[in-house]
């Protein structure tokens, strides 16, 4: 300020006055008095909380915030000192500078915390202090622990996800969104199903909430039941149990569909024979020969809920020998397609006879001549769907493509770990339902290759980096589809229980 | 010596009385207990006089004075100044002067020989000062206060200052006075050292909390462990003698 101004200013030094108790000299402060001397006047920490106990619930290791809440924290944990320090009542009048735990014996069952408060005392000086509080650690099951003790199957919500399709497909995908949401955080126990899952929720509020949660993932429809387990008619309570029973539809991606008339007629005479491209909260439908595409919501999917004509289990696999493209690439509801004329014939028969088939597909932009591709075969097909008959006259084609094939290149590939993984829900087997080990591998190694082919279906879930993976040396040129490093997440190294985690996350 | 006194259970003693070489001013209180500690002390030597200023009893913080001369505020009635004037010694001189800082005690800080004055006190006022109280002013602060009178003490022999005040500071000032200065405090820690503490050539008052310290770091600045009014007789007599010679 002084040299700003230019003004001549004279340099202060500070002196010592001496101690007004004890006498040794000192810099002169607002109490002049020595921290020693100031310290022996005044406790800050009087009337600060010393000693209190806590409640624990042993079973899930959390601490007892009043007046019901419960919080998960280990010993020394950062939490566990949060939550220690916030039961220390009137440590607002003090300034809080430091906490530490101080080591005790675990079943000492006495946990103590080193604090350093500040405060303002005798005219303006800030004097520091730091004390022990002790905190008494007593055993209190938490209200969920002890009914679980009680009877450990205690439910008062279940959710019954059910799709009537022989694949699992769906749920293997429905596994990822709930992880990658979390959405099943708060089910006490999931238990895999004929054709579904069943979740158990605790609370009815989850139960709904999750069913919620699917209803924006899914096109689903779902009832709600309840039952009477108990009810005291003094207090008015009523105790149910609750189940919502919720149906996905069975269409599914890549599925053919022959649209019954009505709807067909409502969408604008689409189709009748159509592909279904994607299933979020609505199903979207595509006309594979004009290229048309129509989204279908789940309300006026369970007005006329039908059924695919054929499924991704029916696929067949063709050799492109020719093709000639119609159009340009045209962009329908974000994916790009090509009308284009090609010549195909299935594999099993190249080679044998002489079997081709003249069609028109809307995969002109992938498909070359010499490539595989995967598609219904329509001429070999013994159909006998109800719909389809209501449509006389309708001529179908020989062959519909539904996507490109890369089984040779993954082929050689085959064996290799990928570079990466999922998570997966820890699930109970029903033991009355007999699961079939192979076909269960086989369709969840289906679903990492579409996963692998398709970055739109990537795009709600989480893919894990797989540290066993090693990238070979040797690249060539063309290889199969793969995940970019660039989307995998680094896993977090939980160590041993992967399932449970995914549990809690 | 110094004393350690309370006044009606308030150790800020200086603020009830005023101290000098020639007369001591108490304030009235309800008991004799602060008289009598004076008139025990200084009795035989000056005299002690009790009076109100403008009807209080902050009497140490409205007026200034040394031996030569006692300054009173425009607010002191004329017969409180009539008091006054009959009850000091004749060579005394009682002037009330028309100064808007009304709390001279805080304004002004004066031994025999030089006066430190409030940065805004009047011309008039400063020339008042040198007359009546046959010294010289200067206009100071003590650690950065305006208010000399109060955060500093001192006598012909030493002084007691404000506890931040800075070496260079200290320097100053006692080069100004002519008399060695202390940074210290009173009333165990108080600041404001004229409150706490009132003093002359040969003893001192301070109050009833001032620590064991702080009385000895007074009783050695002021001299007081040596001094006696006869002392100062002899060694004045002895100087006059030798001007004489």
């Amino acid at each position: 300020m002084a040299a700003e101004t230019g003004l001549f200013s004279v340099q202060q030094t500070i002196g010592t006055v001496l101690c007004c108790k004890c006498g040794i000299p000192m810099a002169p402060n607002a109490a002049n008095m020595c921290v020693k001397c100031l310290c022996s006047e005044v406790d800050i920490t009087e009337g600060l909380q010393k000693q209190l106990t806590i409640m624990h619930c042993p079973d899930c290791e959390s601490y007892l915030q009043p007046p019901r809440t419960w919080i998960k924290a280990q010993l020394e944990s950062k939490e566990l000192l949060t939550f220690c320090i916030k039961r220390l009542r009137n440590l607002n009048k003090v300034k809080l500078v430091h906490a530490e735990f101080v080591w005790t014996e675990p079943h000492s069952k006495r946990i103590k915390v080193k604090l350093k408060v500040q405060k303002e005392v005798l005219q303006g000086a800030i004097l520091e202090q730091s004390y022990v509080a002790e905190y008494v650690v007593q055993d209190h099951l938490c209200e969920s622990c002890s009914r679980i003790q009680a009877n450990p199957d205690q439910w008062v919500a279940s959710v019954q996800l059910r799709q009537h399709v022989p694949h699992r497909r769906t749920f293997f995908f429905l596994e990822q969104l709930i992880l990658k949401h979390g959405a099943a955080a708060s089910a006490i126990r999931i238990k895999q199903m004929d054709q579904g899952i069943d979740f158990f929720f605790s609370n009815r509020s989850h139960g709904v909430k999750f069913v919620e949660f699917v209803g924006k993932v899914a096109p689903i429809r779902s009832r709600h039941d309840k039952q009477l387990v108990s009810h005291d008619p003094k207090s008015n309570i009523h105790n149910h149990k609750h189940t919502f029973s919720v149906e996905i539809s069975p269409i599914c991606r890549e599925d053919l569909i022959c649209l019954p008339p009505k709807v067909a007629v409502s969408l604008g005479n689409l189709g009748p024979l159509v592909i279904c491209t994607k299933v979020t909260n609505a199903i979207a439908l595509l006309d594979p020969f004009t290229l048309r595409h129509c989204f279908l919501d789940a309300d006026q999917y369970w007005r006329t809920s039908f059924r695919s004509l054929l499924t991704s289990r029916q696929l067949v696999e063709y050799v492109v020998l020719d093709i000639e493209n119609v159009s340009t690439e045209v962009n329908v509801a974000g994916s790009k397609y090509m009308l284009a004329y090609a010549q195909v014939a299935r594999v099993s028969d190249f080679g044998r006879n002489d079997t081709m088939f003249s069609i028109k597909t809307h995969l002109g932009h992938i498909l070359n001549p010499g490539d595989y591709a995967l598609g219904y075969d329509l001429y070999g097909a013994n159909s006998n769907d109800m719909e389809l008959e209501k449509y006389k006259g309708l001529e179908l084609p020989e062959a519909i493509l539904i996507k490109k094939s890369y089984e040779e290149k993954r082929q050689r590939k085959h064996g290799k770990p990928r570079s990466w993984k999922l998570k997966s829900l820890s699930m109970d087997v029903d033991d009355k339902t007999k699961v079939d080990e192979n076909k269960m591998n086989s369709e969840y190694e289906q679903f990492l290759r579409d996963l692998e082919e398709n970055p739109d279906l990537r795009f709600n879930i989480s893919l894990y980096r797989n540290r066993e993976y090693q990238p070979s040396e040797i690249t060539d040129g063309e290889d199969g589809p793969s995940v970019p490093l660039e989307e995998l997440l680094a896993d977090l190294d939980l160590s041993e229980g992967e399932g449970d985690d995914a549990m809690n996350e | 010596m110094a004393t350690r006194l309370m006044f009606e259970n308030s150790c800020e003693i200086g603020v009830f009385s005023k101290l000098t070489n020639s007369y001591c001013l108490v304030a009235i209180g309800g008991s004799e207990d602060f008289y009598s500690t004076f008139e025990a002390e200084l009795g035989a030597v000056i005299p002690v006089v009790k009076t109100s200023i403008h009807g209080t009893r902050i009497i140490g913080r409205l007026c200034a004075g040394n031996k030569n001369g006692l300054l009173l505020p425009h607010t002191t009635t004329d017969q409180e100044l009539q008091h006054l004037r009959n009850s000091l010694p004749d060579q005394v001189v009682v002037q009330r002067i028309q100064e808007r800082l009304s709390a001279l005690g805080n304004t002004i800080a004066c031994n025999d020989h030089v006066a430190l004055a409030h940065t805004d006190l009047d011309r008039e006022t400063e020339d008042l000062i040198a007359d009546v109280l046959g010294v010289e002013v200067f206009r100071q602060t003590v650690a950065g206060n305006d208010l000399v009178g109060s955060y500093c003490s001192f006598t012909n022999r030493g002084g007691l200052v404000h506890p931040h005040t800075s070496i260079e500071d200290l320097d100053e000032l006692s080069t100004l006075l002519q008399v060695p200065l202390v940074a210290g405090t009173v009333n165990r820690g108080s600041a404001v050292i004229a409150a706490g503490l009132t003093a002359n050539d040969w003893t001192a008052f301070c109050g009833s909390d001032t620590s064991a310290t702080e009385l000895s770091v007074i009783e050695s600045v002021f001299k007081l462990r040596e001094a006696q009014p006869s002392s100062i007789v002899e060694e004045m007599r002895k100087s006059l003698i030798d001007s004489y010679v």
